[in-house]
């Protein structure tokens, strides 16, 4: 873990225990109702294959990387044409309820050669939004 | 949202590139060199790079080429990432309605 800028963090107190929150992000059943709307399909085991659709974006595939029962699950998804990006929830009890903490990386992945890996994880510090978001700006004012 | 662009952005010489006409509106191959620590061929092959993901445009003046930043792709981008963060966030509110519903 580290402030690279190719990942996405964030992460949710809810009241509930873990066995919940755990339910709730690996079965199929329920990640058809937050992830998706059109439905979901996890075989939850390393390797195993996953869907999730989408009534207006189609399905999109993914591989489960990671199960660790009430800690960790991860996977790989589709993200655009561009390739796959790593999805990891962590769990953790806090107090009576559950900490529950995303991160999606691999932005970086989408390059092939290691000297853009590492400049995509050295550069980006502040985030790519915010950045790019200036810069979009900046721009607009002169084109 | 595709590769090239993240491939674009990637290297810092290009972005220190885009910068620079971004602050200008304008300009040509020599006067980005003569502001950067790079030779004027290496910024015409980072403008190349630049020009296929989309993030910059070129036309002729007279004798010079001329190079401006296309802002849309740009902004795509800086939306695309910051939409999906935004996602995130719906995702685990969601969640968090669903595990409190008793």
């Amino acid at each position: 873990m580290s402030d690279t800028s190719d990942r996405i963090e964030r992460d949710i107190t809810i009241n509930a225990p873990l066995e919940r929150v755990w339910e709730l992000i690996t079965q199929p059943e329920h990640v058809g109702r937050w992830f998706g709307d059109a439905g979901a399909e996890i075989d939850l085991r390393p390797g195993g294959a996953m869907s999730l659709s989408w009534a207006d974006h189609g399905t999109v595939h993914g591989r489960v990387e990671r199960v660790e029962p009430m800690t960790l699950f991860s996977y790989r998804w589709e993200v655009a044409s561009a390739g796959t990006t790593l999805v990891e929830f962590t769990l953790a009890a806090s107090g009576d309820g559950t900490r529950l903490h995303v991160t999606e990386s691999g932005f970086d992945a989408l390059e092939g050669a290691e000297e853009k890996r590492r400049a995509l994880y050295d550069d980006h510090v502040g985030g790519w939004g915010v950045e790019l978001g200036h810069l979009a700006e900046h721009s607009r004012v002169h084109v | 949202m595709t590769e090239d662009v993240f491939v674009a952005l990637a290297d810092p010489t290009r972005r220190r590139v885009l910068d620079l006409l971004a602050t200008r509106g304008e300009a040509t191959a020599t006067s980005l060199a003569a502001e950067l620590p790079v030779s004027r061929v290496a910024v015409i092959k980072h403008l190349a790079v630049l020009d296929r993901a989309g993030l910059v445009a070129s036309h002729r003046a007279g004798r010079e080429v001329r190079f401006a930043v296309r802002p849309e792709q740009l902004q795509a981008t800086a939306s695309w990432l910051s939409r999906l963060a935004a996602d995130w966030d719906a995702r685990l509110a969601a969640i968090k309605r669903m595990a409190e519903q008793t």
